[in-house]
């Protein structure tokens, strides 16, 4: 019955053609930019769409030798910091929603409703207070200004995501485990963490996307060229080289090809992992 | 009788503290102070708050003052303009490609990967990205000038469509997701019955199809109305700081902070932003009620 599901109200050509041009305007730029990255600035404003041309590695020696930070320490930075939110992340919230979700007490209902006002804060709220705070305790211009927040801005969303994982767990496996000898917090260990990993993967993949691609944050406390992560080194390049567009065109480049080959690799997950919050079931 | 291994409750503070001192420190406690942030002077970022100034900084937000700030209007616009075009193309345009390719059988896995691509990328990049495009001697001039039109300074001539496009662009391929998704959970039963009843083409888009999707779309709509109030690192990379006719609401705030270290100004704003928020989804939400079939 496949075909009478099909219906066939306009020309397939037509369709293709639609859907086919879509593609190519998240194609073509991507692709325009790393072809380009291998011309000179003048033979960019000249000729833009030539194939036909020599290609220089020059744009690239320039984006690691000229910033006052290289690339590469703007990655591992990157990586340091998306990598410390997404492991609290996912403990505190992994933590939260098993509590949340297998013990009945008192105030239950008043903090799920914490929990869910806590995804309404837009980060525009409370980053002034933030940064009062963190240059009263000293870590401004230091990677735990940017976790601290960042991970303060994903639990919510992660701990809605684990509860509803948790939430259609049989109980049974736990209470038999606890039954032999386990206690609480080795049932946590040794069962809840395991069974979860589905849901963790989704939340691993949305804290670590999200604060990899947070300008706004790194703004306000990567002050130093050591301390840059990746985004705010792409900000702060642009400005100091913006008319080099050989240079901004291998920057570009480099920061687009290793998401896009994670993205290749990963992207079942990562295409669940940022709709979860919008696709029920 | 529940389970004995949760009787004792002891152990359920251990596992809740951690959460909720985080969500406490981090973001209730800084939401509460901003707003009485912004009813004193604050000169510099970090500064503690100052004399008390009353609503000064939100008589600059009201229309038609004398103390009315003009760049906030051209930011309020902005934002509010934004917001009607992301939830007219953004989500059109995602709707209209879920249907064509929910109508096709091979390649959809391909397009979805397509579409999605742009989400994953920084929006700092792909502003960069698009700044290079644009540029005055750019590949997109560099077509026009070849079909023997001028040159166009996107910037300056047509400097809300150079911020919006991009924006929509990039988020397109999120509810195009969304949307699919919520198509391929339409059972086949109805599709069939609608066939065999004579529903095809156009017809059953209007009659079967969206009324089925209504609640995904209304999904969508809500989450692109809030989207498009935290907008920010795209147009921040893409304008220079001083370039007024693109403020958006976000922009405006950090511009105030750092440029003109008007510090409580800026709370005042980004309390400004949480109300505007509030109010756009409470209005959605009397405005589109989810139905349950």
């Amino acid at each position: 019955m496949a075909s009478a599901r099909r219906g066939r109200f306009l020309p397939h050509l037509f369709i293709y053609t639609v859907l086919i041009l879509w593609s190519l305007t998240t194609v073509l730029p991507f692709l325009w930019v790393v072809i380009n990255s291998f011309k000179n600035r003048d033979i960019i404003q000249t000729q833009a769409f030539s194939l036909l041309f020599e290609p220089t590695l020059d744009n690239y020696i320039k984006t690691f030798t000229r910033p006052p930070q290289s690339v590469g320490m703007a990655y591992l930075n990157s990586v340091i910091i998306s990598g410390a939110v997404t492991i609290l992340v996912m403990l505190l919230a992994g933590m939260a929603a098993f509590a949340m979700t297998r013990y009945r007490f008192h105030g239950r209902k008043a903090l799920d409703a914490l929990i869910i006002a806590s995804l309404m804060f837009p980060v525009f709220s409370t980053i002034l207070p933030v940064f009062q705070m963190m240059s009263a305790l000293g870590v401004v211009d230091n990677p735990l200004g940017v976790i601290l927040p960042q991970t303060a801005g994903n639990l919510a969303f992660a701990i809605v995501i684990l509860m509803g994982y948790i939430r259609g767990l049989p109980v049974d496996l736990e209470e038999s485990a606890f039954l032999e000898g386990c206690n609480v917090f080795q049932v946590f260990y040794k069962i809840i963490l395991p069974i979860c990993r589905p849901a963790f993967a989704t939340v691993a993949i949305f804290a670590f996307l999200w604060s990899y691609n947070d300008l706004f944050t790194q703004l306000f406390f990567l002050r130093s060229p050591r301390t840059w992560a990746i985004t705010r080194f792409l900000n702060e390049v642009s400005s100091q080289f913006g008319t080099d567009y050989g240079m901004m065109c291998a920057v570009v480049t480099l920061i687009v090809i290793p998401v896009l080959l994670v993205y290749i690799l990963l992207q079942k997950n990562i295409i669940r992992g940022l709709t979860a919050g919008a696709i029920k079931g | 009788m529940g389970p004995m291994i949760y009787k004792k409750k002891w152990p359920a503070v251990f596992f809740l503290t951690p959460a909720f001192l985080f969500m406490l420190i981090f973001l209730y406690y800084p939401f509460f102070q901003n707003i009485v942030n912004s009813f004193f002077e604050i000169r510099q970022l970090g500064a503690p708050a100052g004399d008390y100034v009353g609503f000064e900084n939100y008589l600059k937000l009201v229309p038609g003052l004398s103390t009315t700030d003009p760049n906030m209007m051209t930011a309020i616009k902005n934002t509010l303009l934004l917001m009607l075009c992301t939830v007219v193309f953004q989500v059109g345009i995602a709707l209209v490609l879920a249907l064509l390719v929910d109508t096709v059988r091979r390649g959809s896995q391909v397009f979805r990967t397509l579409f999605f691509f742009p989400i994953v990328v920084s929006a700092t990049a792909l502003g960069l990205l698009f700044n290079l495009l644009l540029m005055t001697r750019g590949p997109v001039n560099q077509l026009i000038e070849s079909l023997g039109g001028e040159a166009i300074i996107f910037r300056e001539q047509f400097t809300f469509l150079t911020m919006a496009v991009p924006v929509i662009w990039q988020y397109v391929g999120f509810y195009f997701v969304i949307l699919a998704t919520g198509l391929n959970n339409i059972s086949e039963d109805i599709r069939e019955a609608a066939e065999i009843d004579g529903a095809t083409g156009l017809r059953r888009v209007r009659y079967i199809t969206l009324p089925l999707l209504r609640n995904v779309l209304i999904t969508c709509l809500t989450l692109s109305i809030t989207g498009s109030l935290k907008v920010f690192d795209m147009p921040w990379v893409m304008f220079p700081p001083y370039f007024s006719d693109a403020y958006l609401t976000g922009t405006y705030m950090y511009y105030q902070t750092f440029e003109k270290s008007n510090v409580d100004y800026a709370a005042a704003i980004a309390v400004f932003i949480v109300l505007l928020g509030v109010l756009l989804s409470q209005a959605s939400k009397m405005i589109f009620r989810e139905k349950d079939y």
